[in-house]
C-alpha cells in the first residue's frame, strides 16, 4: 500500500497503551500513525513518538477537533471517564474511535468471537474491554460453545505491578464491571465476576488469567477441542498466547488457565495484559483498513 | 497517663479463612453478642478476604455479604462494625455502597503492601459519605521499612485516618515489627496499627512490640481464629495489654468468656501452628493459602511444604491461589519426569 492509501490513525493518550500501539501501527503495512496526543512533550511517550517521526501534539483532543482530515481512525487511550466526552466530539466528527478503556460505550470486541459481527453493525466505535476481558473471553466462550446455559463464569488475572499505569490503577472498578458485563453479553452466562490482581515481584510476572465455569458434569474432550481451537485463532494475533493449565474439571467446575507473553514492542515482555489488548485493538484496524471504508468516505 | 491501645477484632472475617468461608448465621449472632457483651471497640466481619471476595478463586462464601452485614449490624450497638476490601475485588457501586447504606462504621481499605495507590478513590468514596478509613497494607514483610511508608503517606493523603500492616503470614520477628512501626510512626501524623498472624508463634510478642514502638491500633482474634496458623489470640493480648498497664477497654472476664463461646460456636475451633503454617511463614507465604495448598497436594500427589515453598520463590501474592494448581502441576511433572 502507497502511504496515501493507508488508514490514518490517531492516538490520544501517550502512556503505556497508546506508545506500544504507536509502535505496532508503524509496522503494518496498512496504516500510518499521523497523530500522537497528549498533553506532555516530556512524557517517555512523546519523547519515542518524536524519534519515530510520528506527529506529537500537547493538546489532546483538540488536535483533531483543529484538523480533523488527519486520521481516520482515533484509537483513545485515555481513561473511561474522559472517553465519554472524547466520543461525543469525536462521533460529531464521524470517525471511527477503537476505545481502549472501559467505558463500554460502544460494541464490545473480542476479535477472535465478534470481529465480523462488530464491523456489520456499522459501529463507530468499538470498545476493547479490558486486556483481562481480552485473554479470558475467548477461552469462556469456547466452553460456551460446548455447554450452554452455564451459570457462573469467574475470571481471574495476575498482572505484574510495573504494567499498570495509573489510569489501570485508578479505573479497577471500571475494569471489573466493563469484564464481567461482556463475559454475560458474549458467553452467555448468567452470572459473570472478574477479579484482578497486582504483584509487585521482580523479576515482574507474565500475566495469567485463570477461568472458572461453574458446570457439573463436563464434558472435558469437547471443551478441550473447543479451547485449543481457540487459542490457535488467538495466536494469529496475539503470538505470545499460551495455554498453562489445560482444561482441569474440579469439584463442579472446569478450570483453565492462560498466559500472555508480550510481544515487547513498546514495554517488556512481561507486559502481555497491555500486548494483548493492543494487538486486539491492531487487529480491528487491519480490519479496518482492508475493508478500504476509509477510502470510499474520500471519494 | 494510661496508654490506650484501640483493639479491632476481625474474628468474624479473618476466621472465615479457617473454615473457608463457611462461618454461619448463629456464629455472627453469637460472637457479635460476645463481643458486644465484652466492650470490644471494633468487630470486623465478612468474607476472609473481605466484600465481594466471595469467589471461586478464594473460596465461596456460605452467607451473602448481604446476609453478613444485616445480622452483624443488628447485633452490635455500642461495638463499631467494620469492614475489609480489596479494591480488584470489590467495586464501590456493587460493595461500599452498599455497606454504607447498612450502617459500617469502620471500612479497612486494602491493598498489596506496595500497591496503595489502587486504594485512592475508594478511600476518597469512604470519607465522602461520612464513614471512617484505614488504610490497610497486606503482606507486609515483603516490603522494606522505606517502601512501606512511601505506601502509607499515599493512603493517608487520599483520606485514610490510620494505617494498619499486616503480617498475612506470619514472617515477622520482633526487630521486623519494631523496625517498621517505628518508622511509621515517626514519618505518618495519623494512628498506626498491627496485625499479626502466628505462623512462627510470634503473634502476641510482635504485637507487644507494635505498640513499644508506637502503634496504637492492634487486631486480634477470639482463640486465634483465622487464616494459616491463625491470628494473635485476642484474650490473650488482653490479658498481657492490662498486665501491662495498657487500656483496652475490654472487660477481661467477659473477653475470657466470649473465648468458651467461640469454642462452642466455631467448629474446628481454633487454628494451631501446624507443620504446614510454620512453611508458610517461612516460605513468607499468604497464610490463607493452607487449605487450598493441603488440597492440591492431595489431587496431584505431591509434598505440600514444596508447593509452599514454590509459592514464595515465585513471590505469590495474597489473591493469587491460582498459582496453586500450577505449582503442583509443575512439582507432579518433575517428580514423574525423575522417577521415569
Amino acid at each position: 500500500m502507497t502511504s496515501s492509501n493507508k488508514l490514518k490513525i490517531a492516538i490520544i493518550g501517550t502512556g503505556n497503551i497508546g506508545t506500544d500501539l504507536m509502535v505496532k501501527v508503524m509496522r503494518s503495512d496498512s496504516m500510518i500513525c499521523t497523530l500522537f496526543a497528549g498533553r506532555n512533550f516530556n512524557s517517555a511517550g512523546m519523547k519515542r513518538a518524536n524519534a519515530l517521526g510520528v506527529p506529537i501534539s500537547d493538546r489532546g483532543i483538540e488536535a483533531i477537533v483543529n484538523t480533523p482530515a488527519i486520521c481516520d481512525v482515533v484509537f483513545d487511550c485515555t481513561s473511561a471517564h474522559a472517553h465519554v466526552e472524547h466520543w461525543a466530539i469525536l462521533n460529531a466528527l464521524g470517525k471511527t474511535v477503537i476505545d481502549m478503556t472501559p467505558a463500554k460505550l460502544g460494541e464490545l470486541c473480542v476479535p477472535a468471537i465478534n470481529a465480523e459481527e462488530c464491523l456489520a453493525t456499522g459501529a463507530r466505535n468499538i470498545n476493547m474491554i479490558t486486556c483481562g476481558g481480552q485473554s479470558s473471553i475467548p477461552i469462556a466462550y469456547a466452553i460456551s460453545q460446548v455447554h450452554k446455559d452455564i451459570d457462573y463464569i469467574e475470571v481471574a488475572s495476575s498482572i505484574a505491578s510495573r504494567s499498570a499505569g495509573p489510569a489501570t490503577r485508578n479505573n479497577l472498578d471500571e475494569y471489573i464491571d466493563t469484564t464481567q458485563e461482556a463475559i454475560k453479553t458474549l458467553t452467555g452466562a448468567k452470572r459473570a465476576k472478574a477479579i484482578l490482581i497486582l504483584n509487585p515481584a521482580n523479576p515482574p510476572i507474565d500475566m495469567q488469567t485463570t477461568i472458572y465455569a461453574k458446570i457439573a458434569n463436563p464434558d472435558l474432550p469437547a471443551i478441550q477441542a473447543s479451547v485449543a481451537a481457540m487459542v490457535e485463532k488467538l495466536k494469529q494475533y496475539v503470538p505470545g498466547y499460551q495455554l498453562i493449565v489445560p482444561p482441569t474439571a474440579e469439584g463442579g467446575k472446569v478450570i483453565i488457565t492462560v498466559k500472555v507473553v508480550g510481544a515487547g514492542d513498546y514495554l517488556p515482555q512481561y507486559a502481555g495484559n497491555l500486548d494483548i489488548i493492543n494487538c486486539a485493538a491492531i487487529a480491528m484496524a487491519e480490519r479496518i483498513a482492508q475493508s478500504g471504508a476509509h477510502q470510499e468516505s474520500k471519494a | 497517663m494510661t496508654k490506650k491501645i484501640l483493639i479491632s477484632d476481625p474474628t468474624l472475617r479473618d476466621g472465615n479463612h479457617a473454615v473457608r468461608h463457611q462461618l454461619s448465621r448463629e456464629s455472627f449472632v453469637a460472637y457479635c453478642k460476645a463481643a458486644e457483651a465484652a466492650g470490644v471497640p471494633i468487630v470486623e466481619v465478612g468474607h476472609g478476604n473481605g466484600l465481594g471476595a466471595s469467589s471461586m478463586l478464594v473460596g465461596e462464601c456460605r452467607l451473602s455479604d448481604d446476609e453478613i452485614l444485616t445480622v452483624s449490624r443488628a447485633n452490635l450497638s455500642k461495638s463499631r462494625l467494620a469492614i475489609h476490601v480489596i479494591p480488584g475485588f470489590c467495586t464501590i457501586k456493587h460493595d461500599l455502597a452498599k455497606a454504607v447504606d447498612v450502617g459500617v462504621d469502620v471500612f479497612r481499605i486494602a491493598s498489596h503492601c506496595t500497591e496503595a495507590d489502587i486504594t485512592d478513590r475508594h478511600i476518597a468514596y469512604i470519607r465522602q459519605a461520612g464513614k471512617e478509613a484505614f488504610g490497610v497494607l497486606m503482606m507486609s514483610h515483603m516490603a522494606s521499612p522505606a517502601v512501606l511508608l512511601e505506601e502509607a503517606k499515599k493512603m493517608e493523603s487520599y483520606g485514610a485516618e490510620a494505617i494498619i500492616i499486616m503480617d498475612s503470614s506470619g514472617a515477622y520477628f520482633p526487630s521486623d515489627v519494631t523496625e517498621r512501626i517505628s518508622t511509621l510512626v515517626d514519618g505518618l501524623s495519623i494512628p498506626v496499627g498491627f496485625h499479626g498472624h502466628n505462623n512462627l508463634g510470634m503473634a502476641v510478642i510482635n504485637s507487644v512490640s507494635a505498640v513499644n514502638a508506637g502503634a496504637t491500633i492492634i487486631d486480634g482474634t477470639i482463640r486465634g481464629f483465622g487464616a494459616g496458623a491463625g491470628n494473635t489470640q485476642l484474650e490473650v493480648l488482653v490479658a498481657v495489654f492490662e498486665r501491662m498497664g495498657f487500656e483496652t477497654g475490654i472487660d477481661l472476664y467477659k473477653i475470657l468468656d466470649a473465648a468458651d463461646i467461640a469454642e462452642k460456636e466455631f467448629n474446628p475451633v481454633a487454628p494451631y501452628i501446624s507443620p504446614l503454617s510454620i512453611v508458610s511463614g517461612l516460605a513468607g507465604v499468604f497464610s490463607g493459602f493452607a487449605k487450598p495448598v493441603g488440597q492440591a497436594a492431595k489431587d496431584y500427589n505431591v509434598d505440600a511444604r514444596d508447593i509452599f515453598f514454590g509459592l514464595g520463590k515465585r513471590n505469590a501474592v495474597a489473591g493469587q491461589e491460582s498459582l496453586i494448581i500450577e505449582v503442583a502441576r509443575d512439582l507432579a511433572a518433575q517428580n514423574a519426569a525423575r522417577s521415569a
